[in-house]
């Protein structure tokens, strides 16, 4: 572990150290104590975590693809928070001893019994599961592993064929992004009620997980910014630009979260109207009203005002909102599907949260201490130092 | 009789550094003309509190109240039908419209209060009286400092202006 170069991130890191190790030996007790829950809690905290992750490769393929001031300042913190999925792909297999505990689908004497679920079986069986997680998880880690390597040789050469070379992959990247990410959480999220489906659902997720990301990075890049050169790249008008786009992914955000509301509220159709009943009842529509106020309004309201961009205080302390609202859209989107009935927050909840969490976070800090906290040969680099203010 | 004096510069840095140096002067009757949008020269000149975000804001609310009103009066008030058994104030069926009628507002607002602004259309300005003005539309970064600034002064301001080192400091008539 050598983040000794980031003392400004120290605090992190001990935290990401003491919580971590906390979650994660209450989640071994949890395992043995009460199996179902903690599974069904690995699995909101790692659709959670692994989100930034995602979020975060999307997110710097965009910069490879556009340049631009804003990608120059952040590109590390999201090059590490992309090299992550590695890890993410590790703390995957404890779902998979817990598949009869989270999805109704694997059993097969229930969709034997139903017509409609029995026509999904060739999708929705253990193997092509298993196989498709696999795939997915391939293309994410080559994704990473083929930018990481660039980026370091560009840290090396400056070689100008590097930056052509990652934006030719970025360019097909993000396509396969789009779609792996989509049958991802189809697979490990939509299929939690087998009869449910929204094609948005995949969009869904790509907008919120890009939303995180952002989010993180402008809070990390906060902490960072009383180093003299990052407080040079992250300028006001830069700073302006990441809460532009992190208005724009919370209006994507809500936009489709409401399409899907609509289309299904309209069709009022007996397999897809459940989904909403279930999470307008029994408490579970205090989190709706949440989700509708700290998750789209106030950070809405916030980010129109041009000064609560352009001052990095302003903009990490609702980017730090959003990171806290993001756990409650998780958890409406999941947990629901196990606590029908009424709003249902165990400790194991916390506990994966931090658990899962503090490895991420450590992983994260990993990544980010092997390689020069801004890209020296980038060539957005040499204009966003050279900037006057 | 004189309306300012126009130095026409190369290049967008000089004319960012010319006009930072001429509100730190303490110059405020001037403005700055380019062929493209130059970010710093809203901070240099020190423009950037302008009424229009209020306005737009403004005219945003009062469109989404507007398309809110429309569809709960035709659904509830005048034309109640009965839809699949939903309630005639059904929400979730009103947004679509108020969330483009508050886009179609504040966007006509943008427009129009731009133009009001800008007391846009305005058939005659002088700074198209300096000789080789047009070149503001291509390759050329004017500064204009008038004559009905406090500070202004025929000698000292034209020394001020051509110690940037513009290809020339010109008369602008009235």
């Amino acid at each position: 572990m050598n983040d000794s170069a980031i003392p400004e991130l120290s605090g992190l890191r001990r935290a990401a150290l003491v919580l971590g190790g906390m979650g994660v030996l209450a989640l071994l007790v949890g395992a043995f104590l009460s199996p179902a829950q903690f599974f069904h809690s690995y699995l909101f905290a790692y659709m959670y975590w692994v989100g930034f992750g995602i979020g975060c490769l999307g997110i710097v393929m965009v910069y490879h693809l556009t340049g631009g001031g804003w990608g120059v300042a952040v590109r590390r913190l999201l090059e590490a928070g992309a090299g992550t999925l590695p890890l993410m792909a590790v703390l995957f297999v404890p779902l998979l001893f817990g598949l009869h505990q989270i999805y109704e689908w694997t059993h097969t004497e229930t969709m034997m019994a139903d017509e409609v679920l029995r026509a999904k079986l060739p999708y929705l069986n253990i193997p092509f599961f298993i196989a498709r997680a696999v795939f997915y998880f391939a293309a994410w880690i080559a994704l990473v592993f083929f930018l990481t390597r660039w980026s370091r040789e560009q840290d090396r050469t400056g070689d100008p064929r590097l930056a052509v070379n990652m934006r030719k992959l970025s360019g097909g990247g993000i396509v396969l992004l789009a779609f792996t990410v989509t049958f991802a959480v189809f697979d490990w999220v939509m299929s939690l009620d087998p009869h449910w489906f929204s094609t948005v659902f995949g969009m869904l997720f790509l907008g919120g997980q890009a939303l995180g990301a952002m989010a993180f990075v402008i809070a990390v890049a906060y902490l960072l910014s009383r180093r003299p050169e990052f407080a040079r790249v992250l300028a006001p008008t830069i700073l302006n630009d990441l809460g532009n786009l992190l208005l724009a992914f919370v209006m994507i955000w809500a936009y489709l979260s409401f399409s899907q509301l609509l289309i299904i509220w309209a069709g009022n159709l007996p397999e897809e109207i459940p989904w909403y009943l279930h999470r307008i009842a029994g408490g579970w529509n205090l989190i709706a009203m949440a989700l509708a106020i700290f998750y789209f309004a106030v950070p809405f309201l916030v980010l129109l005002g041009r000064r609560n961009k352009r001052q990095h205080h302003r903009l990490a302390t609702i980017a730090v909102a959003i990171i806290i609202a993001r756990l409650l859209d998780l958890f409406f989107l999941i947990m629901p599907e196990f606590y029908r009935d009424r709003l249902s927050v165990h400790w194991l909840d916390v506990a994966a949260i931090a658990g899962v969490g503090g490895l991420w976070v450590t992983m994260f800090l990993w990544r980010l201490g092997s390689q020069p906290l801004l890209p020296p040969n980038d060539p957005e680099l040499a204009p966003a130092l050279a900037r006057k203010h | 009789m004189l309306y300012g004096l126009m130095a026409e510069f190369d290049n967008p840095d000089t004319l960012v550094a010319a006009s930072r140096r001429a509100h730190q002067e303490g110059y405020r009757q001037l403005d700055a003309y380019t062929p493209f949008p130059i970010e710093e020269l809203h901070e240099a000149l020190d423009i950037h509190h302008t009424s229009m975000p209020l306005l737009v804001l403004i005219g945003g609310i009062v469109g989404g109240v507007t398309g809110y009103s429309l569809e709960y009066w035709v659904s509830v008030v005048a034309y109640p039908l009965n839809i699949g058994g939903r309630p005639f104030h059904s929400w979730p069926a009103f947004i679509p419209v108020t969330f483009e009628m508050t886009v179609l507002f504040a966007a006509i607002t943008a427009v129009f209060g731009m133009l009001a602004l800008n007391k846009l259309p305005m058939p005659y300005h002088p700074v198209f009286n300096a000789p080789r003005f047009a070149l503001a539309t291509r390759d050329r970064f004017f500064l204009c400092i008038e004559a009905k600034d406090r500070k202004f002064d025929a000698t000292a301001t034209r020394r001020f202006l051509e110690s940037f080192g513009p290809r020339e400091v010109t008369d602008v008539e009235q």
